[in-house]
């Protein structure tokens, strides 16, 4: 027979504590039929768990799968509790908290145009260049930037537009993946 | 060998192929195709239901009834809205079902053509799957996988949205063999590592007590059989929730009765001073929990269930087993043999004492009256004429449901069904009707409120037509009686709007149906006025009046700890039970 611990108490016991609010990127693979977005969306608006960013697309044509990714926030209850209700829908095949495994990339595109003729069009140009920017339409007015970086560098880039002369933001959301040799 | 014929044709091939002989339903433009199919054919019964909300209750007490998935059809529109509270209702208290639903023809999809409503959009939150079917070729693979889903895992409902042009549509139709699900694989083996360590829990535990929930009805008679097993050899106390009354026999001494906002005193107080809880397809309802940072404090906690989703959803838990009870339960039964395992004679002793001094509280108690019949009373008395016979239960809900979840005693599973998630008035006469279709030679009793009967009082012509002898037993107290029990409670006893004005004379209402009607308001008479309902072999209603005034006791109020009960003898103080934080609690 096991021994179990002489004083059997709870470390749940005790009133529950306020956990501090997390961001957890969530890596998500469906079945590509009508109507599973809407049952992942849904079930977030169903359950009130916060969605801040989002991005799906079809990642293998022939075996209709699409990879969803989440950047949700909560607590690490809350965030565990998502990642099971998430497993519940029917067509969803596997969900990986990427944050909980650590260590993966993040990456997402934003097209950025900006209008201004004179010094903005030359420090617009030069701060570009230094974000790695690629133009990618140009009128003597105006330009569209592509950027692809992590969220914060496009937010950063975005902000020093702002005073130049931006015109407005298109962005992807984020798409994420983990290092090393094997799939979610 | 597949064989060519209609998407209609196919939905009744699939219905046999999967053993459905009972189906509940109502016709409309949209299914007509498969109403025609039905017609030619005698190997499935339609049960014609007076609305679409009573079909699926219907087939929801048939399924709780018999453990196999109910089956409903029903027409586009309104015939689909009118199934979604059902549908919400057998989601929230995992009962499989299929709802097949008619649907305007694909091209005319959008439109808002007439009857059309996006179906599978409405009820994608208040099922476990569903699917629209857009081409017959998917049709029968569409059809086995929703049983497959519907009965497989955690129970729900699932619904199939089936276009008309589909149902006349030619496509080879396969059979159920070799349909499996490409991503849905639920768990059924628990671990047994983490079985072991829950075994050794329970030797070691002073004051264990095993709560127990609908998951070990869901899971089959196997679970309650093995849980009797467990919970014996062990001597420890048991409770369960209104979904999981009859898992484990109400006669045993080691039953403490129904836990949570209605439960007993015994079983509260157990839960709430436990040093070890093995909670069994059980989900931490609120009603069961009370004030969630005052639940348990100092237990140790093991959840077994078999949605993963359950496991630290509400009360955090420090062992958590996923799997089906019945395998669960049978590892666990296996390995207490082989480890020869035993909990400490001593300490349950002790338990069992401090538990005998909660018990003696008789928080079950009321004051007896010879003048009016006291609703526990009538219950008892139903319980008392009706226990040696082969009967099942159905309630609605509200007061009456609770008096009989308390004084009804079950010594076996799928003998009770009641709306417990959801909370749905309306639900017992059909799920009766549902239950009495499985089981024609059985007595099949609705348990009913005056207010909660009327709200599928039509389905009385349903009992009438297909001669089920159902029995309608009404505590009528001509109050909404659990919203005027909280209007006393938190709002000084102003009744708003929970008096009916104008009640149908029930024995009237009964003859009009073609009912056998009778009614009872002396407590001397009850008794021949129960027999009278039980012996008379078609569908009875029993317009039993009882104190009108009756509160529903003991009570754990919104807010309140499981300590912190309401009981029979200290209930002069209603209106302060209950604090500023605790009114905004439903």
């Amino acid at each position: 027979m096991m021994n179990a611990p002489a004083a059997p108490l709870s470390p749940y016991s005790s009133a529950p504590v306020a956990s501090k609010i997390e961001v957890h990127t969530l890596s998500v693979l469906v079945d590509n039929e009508p109507g599973v977005l809407a049952r992942v969306v849904g079930l977030f608006s169903g359950r009130g768990y916060n969605i801040e960013s989002l991005t799906v697309a079809e990642v293998a044509h022939a075996e209709h799968l699409s990879r969803i990714t989440i950047v949700t926030s909560g607590t690490p209850e809350m965030i565990e509790q998502i990642v099971h209700q998430l497993e519940r829908l029917i067509p969803i095949h596997r969900v990986t908290d990427l944050t909980l495994r650590g260590g993966s990339i993040e990456r997402e595109l934003a097209m950025i145009k900006v209008a201004g003729r004179g010094e903005d069009r030359v420090e617009a140009m030069r701060l570009a260049e230094a974000f790695r920017a690629r133009v990618v339409d140009a009128t003597i007015e105006s330009f569209v930037f592509e950027l692809t970086g992590n969220a914060g560098k496009i937010d950063q880039f975005v902000d020093l537009m702002r005073p130049i002369g931006l015109v407005e933001v298109s962005r992807t959301g984020i798409a994420a993946m983990t290092r090393g040799p094997d799939a979610i | 060998m597949s064989e060519t014929m209609t998407g209609a044709q196919m939905v009744v091939e699939a219905l046999k192929d999967q053993g459905v002989d009972t189906i509940f339903g109502y016709p409309g433009g949209a299914v007509l195709p498969i109403y025609d199919a039905l017609f030619q054919q005698n190997a499935i019964r339609h049960v014609l239901v007076r609305h679409e909300q009573g079909a699926v209750h219907a087939a929801e007490g048939y399924a709780r009834s018999t453990g196999r998935a109910g089956v409903v059809l029903v027409t586009s529109g309104p015939g689909a809205t009118n199934a979604v509270t059902g549908l919400t209702d057998a989601m929230l208290d995992s009962i499989p079902l299929v709802c097949i639903t008619g649907q305007v023809p694909t091209h005319l999809i959008g439109s808002d053509a007439f009857q059309e409503c996006d179906t599978v959009g409405i009820t994608r939150h208040c099922t476990k799957h569903n699917y629209l079917v857009r081409q017959v070729e998917d049709l029968p693979r569409i059809l086995h996988e929703a049983f497959y889903v519907a009965q497989h895992g955690r129970p729900g409902p699932v619904v199939i949205d089936i276009p008309k042009d589909v149902q006349f549509a030619l496509g080879a139709y396969a059979g159920p063999a070799n349909i499996e699900h490409k991503t849905y694989k639920p768990a059924f083996k628990g671990d047994l590592a983490r079985i072991d360590e829950a075994l050794s829990w329970i030797a070691a535990a002073k004051r264990p007590i095993f709560y127990t929930g609908g998951g070990v009805i869901n899971s089959g008679p196997e679970a309650a059989a093995l849980l009797r097993e467990l919970v014996n050899m062990t001597g420890a106390p048991i409770t369960s929730t209104l979904m999981g009354l009859g898992a484990y026999p109400a006669s045993s001494p080691q039953w403490l009765g129904m836990l949570g906002m209605h439960g007993t005193y015994e079983a509260n107080n157990a839960m709430h001073d436990c040093d070890l809880m093995i909670a069994i397809g059980a989900r931490f309802d609120d009603r069961i929990t009370g004030r969630i940072d005052a639940f348990s404090p100092g237990s140790r906690k093991i959840h077994i269930d078999i949605d993963p989703s359950s496991i630290n959803k509400i009360v955090k838990v420090d062992l958590g087993i996923v799997g089906d009870c019945t395998q669960v339960l049978r590892d666990m039964v296996a390995r207490w043999k082989e480890r020869k395992l035993s909990c400490d004679p001593a300490a349950l002793e002790k338990w069992w004492r401090e538990i005998d001094h909660w018990r003696a509280r008789k928080s079950l108690a009321y004051r007896p009256s010879n003048e009016v019949i006291k609703p526990q009373h009538a219950i008892q008395r139903l319980y008392e004429l009706t226990r040696a016979r082969d009967t099942y239960i159905s309630t609605e809900v509200g007061q009456h449901q609770m008096w009989a979840a308390q004084h009804y005693h079950f010594e076996e599973p799928n003998r009770w069904m009641t709306s417990g998630g959801l909370g749905t008035m309306g639900y017992g006469l059909p799920a009766a009707i549902g239950a009495q279709m499985a089981h024609p030679d059985s007595l099949v009793i609705d348990i009913a409120g005056e207010a909660s009967i009327l709200m599928n009082i039509q389905e009385l012509s349903t009992a009438v037509q297909f001669r089920l002898p159902v029995k309608i037993f009404i505590l009528n107290n001509q109050y909404m009686g659990m919203v005027r029990q909280w209007q006393e409670l938190l709002h000084g006893g102003r009744y708003s709007q929970s008096y009916s004005e104008a009640l149908p004379d029930f024995v009237k209402l009964a003859e009009a149906y073609g009912c056998h009607g009778i009614r009872c308001a002396d407590p001397a008479s009850l008794d021949a006025a129960i027999l009278e309902m039980i012996d008379t072999p078609k569908p009875v209603l029993l317009d039993c009046i009882v104190d009108r005034e009756e509160n529903c006791l003991p009570m754990i109020p919104s807010g309140k700890a499981h300590n912190e009960m309401i009981l029979p003898d200290n209930e002069t103080d209603l209106a302060t039970a209950v604090d500023a934080a605790g009114k905004i609690l439903v």
